[in-house]
């Protein structure tokens, strides 16, 4: 009796989350897949097929595109490495009591707004007549105005600051938790800054280093708004393709296969990322 | 100061924003000593520590290791290395590395190497024991990869910060005599820093007793528990008993003071120029105090307490005692003939004054 109300009470705890997990993730992408093999040979009738996968591969300019779009997030991924460690070891180690919660903060504020937001703020500082290009002009440094948008340039700029605090929250984390002392043995041992950075943070930061870029990588790849406001007509992103085949052209049987590709590309990047730094993620996430 | 010594300070002073951690310190420790630096929590012997191995600078004063000036040398650079409290050995790596780790900043070459970590390890007691990682191994065993994490490198001066602190009792008595046994093998100096007295006095050459910054006293453990140079260090180092009352006599050496009950005892004099009319402590450890006087002719002092209680403990066994409002504990004889001391009864206690130390009391 109390071990069966037990276990509808669990069911009934857990029922959220897998209805969510069938309704929102499982459903569409069972769903995506089967559409993705299905060729229209007619407007009425539908027959099984790789056309849409063929066109992918026959077609350089959406391969093109895909390398591009991988090849840039894991770039962008890098940079908001290179960039958040800094700063989160002086988070987590050198700031102290309130300090801490303060520059935390700071890092958290800008996510108060929308992405569309944060993204018109780039845009508003790089534009031609925005602030940049017109305080050069007052200088006297330039003499017409500068597009700083519209370039890959500008794209990495604005996914490098909306990855930042992802990026920030699992380092912070990993590095509050190292022990002095194992710094400082570090150095008694006879180690430089370079050789205690290589051989004792990175590996006991490895966790939180894996876990941010996963996530920062995942966001990248799959963002819109950024490069196609700050990238322009050019951009050529992935999603921007499927929204395209979805959208514009109503080829959903395109538009589905890219989607899966994309889910694909992803899911391997990540696997290859944990196998090269030797994690799994169980590890890594919790 | 010898130029032979392996650790020489000079009047090493470390200030904080509201107090002095190392306040003048001077030492000299000869090669292969054993040296324990003993203190309460809180006086300033893990700064002292800290300032030796390089992670803190002294305010003034200098440190020389076997003649050199160590104030301007980072800690990397240093012929010395460092056991922590909680050891510290690298979580990412395994036994092997962590030793391994060490030899690899000095550019010794892989396959030396491997012969080193083999040969400290069968030193330590961990034979084979290279592939284990360190999250395996007992706590005991940890410290010893501690200790050969640093001996492997030869250091002139290794530092040891109260290691055996996290173990538990047993564990802890067996590592100390393991602890001196290795340092006579490998014939390093050893600066060790401990809360324990009985780490201290089992394990070293030399003891400093250290309060509030300075070194109350140096010494041999022996001497130290024989011949407290003052009141901290008689209290600090081994049981004792602490009579205090006015001085009402001096006879040369020999000091007579009266309770606060009118009870008369004596001892020797430490604090120069004790008068008559002053406060006074006498310290006299439980062991010296005889329950009944055997060695007749000898003059003794004499003093009549009330029992309390008896503290069965083993060879360690005890009487609590009480005099005009003070506790005293007085060790009882090996034959079991005193098990049976009832509380209440009062008893004679007498000791020869010789074994007993006077020092000025506290000014009021």
């Amino acid at each position: 009796m109390r071990a069966s109300a037990n276990r509808l009470a669990l069911w009934l705890l857990m029922a959220p989350f897998l209805l969510w997990i069938l309704l929102l993730v499982l459903l569409p992408h069972l769903d995506m897949l089967r559409v993705s093999f299905q060729v229209r040979e007619s407007w009425d009738s539908l027959a099984w097929g790789l056309t849409q996968y063929q066109n992918f591969f026959e077609e350089s300019y959406y391969w093109r595109t895909f390398v591009r779009t991988g090849v840039m997030s894991l770039f962008t991924t890098a940079l908001t490495l290179l960039i958040a460690f800094p700063i989160a070891w002086y988070i987590a180690r050198l700031a102290s009591g309130r300090a801490k919660g303060l520059l935390f903060l700071a890092c958290l504020v800008p996510f108060w707004a929308s992405e569309l937001v944060r993204t018109y703020g780039w845009m508003i500082l790089l534009r031609e007549s925005g602030l940049f290009s017109t305080t050069l002009q007052a200088l006297g440094l330039v003499d017409g105005p500068v597009e700083m948008l519209y370039n890959d340039v500008a794209v990495i700029i604005g996914l490098v600051y909306n990855g930042l605090l992802f990026m920030l929250v699992p380092l912070v984390t990993t590095l509050d938790g190292l022990d002095e002392n194992l710094v400082e043995a570090g150095y008694d041992l006879g180690g430089g800054h370079w050789t205690v950075l290589r051989e004792v943070v990175i590996p006991w930061a490895m966790p939180g280093i894996v876990s941010g870029c996963i996530v920062v990588f995942m966001l990248t790849l799959g963002s819109y708004l950024t490069p196609i406001l700050m990238g322009g007509k050019d951009s050529a992103w992935f999603t921007e393709q499927i929204f395209t085949q979805f959208i514009t052209r109503f080829n959903w049987e395109q538009g589905a296969a890219l989607g899966v590709l994309l889910l694909l590309l992803s899911s391997l990047i990540v696997w290859a990322g944990l196998r090269v730094t030797g994690q799994s993620l169980r590890k890594v996430m919790g | 100061m010898g130029k032979d010594s392996d650790l020489c300070c000079d009047q090493l002073i470390r200030r904080f924003d509201h107090m002095t951690a190392v306040d003048q310190v001077s030492l000299d420790v000869p090669a292969g000593t054993f040296f324990s630096i003993l203190g309460p929590s809180g006086c300033g012997k893990t700064t002292l520590l800290r300032l030796l191995a390089g992670f803190d600078r002294p305010d003034s004063g200098d440190i020389f290791i076997r003649g050199q000036r160590m104030n301007d040398v980072a800690p990397n650079r240093r012929p010395v290395n460092m056991v922590f409290q909680h050891l510290a050995l690298f979580p990412t790596m395994t036994v092997g590395e962590n030793i391994a780790y060490g030899l690899r900043r000095q550019k010794v070459p892989a396959a030396e190497r491997r012969k080193r970590i083999a040969e400290v390890l069968e030193q330590v007691g961990l034979p084979g024991m290279s592939d284990r990682n360190p999250q395996q191994l007992s706590g005991g065993q940890r410290q010893r990869v501690a200790l050969a994490r640093c001996l492997v490198l030869r250091p002139t001066l290794l530092l040891l910060d109260e290691p055996l602190g996290a173990l538990d009792l047993k564990l802890r008595e067996q590592m100390k005599v393991e602890l001196k046994h290795l340092q006579k093998s490998f014939g390093t100096t050893f600066v060790y820093i401990t809360h324990d007295q009985s780490e201290a006095m089992v394990m070293s050459d030399q003891v400093a007793v250290m309060r509030n910054g300075r070194f109350d006293q140096v010494a041999p453990p022996e001497e130290l528990y024989r011949h407290p140079a003052t009141p901290f260090v008689a209290g600090f180092v081994g049981d004792n008993n602490r009579l205090s009352g006015e001085v009402t006599r001096v006879s040369g050496d020999t000091v007579e003071l009266t309770l606060a009950g009118g009870a008369q005892v004596s001892g020797l004099a430490v604090s120069p120029g004790l008068t008559p009319g002053q406060q006074a402590d006498l310290f006299i450890r439980p062991e010296a105090l005889q329950l009944q006087p055997t060695v007749t002719g000898e003059r003794l002092s004499r003093l009549t307490a009330g029992v309390v209680t008896t503290l069965f403990d083993g060879a360690n066994s005890r009487v609590e005692l009480e005099v005009a409002g003070q506790t005293l504990f007085a060790r009882l004889p090996q034959d079991g003939s005193w098990t049976s001391l009832a509380g209440g009864h009062p008893i004679q206690l007498s000791w020869a004054p010789a074994l007993a130390r006077v020092f000025a009391g506290a000014t009021p």
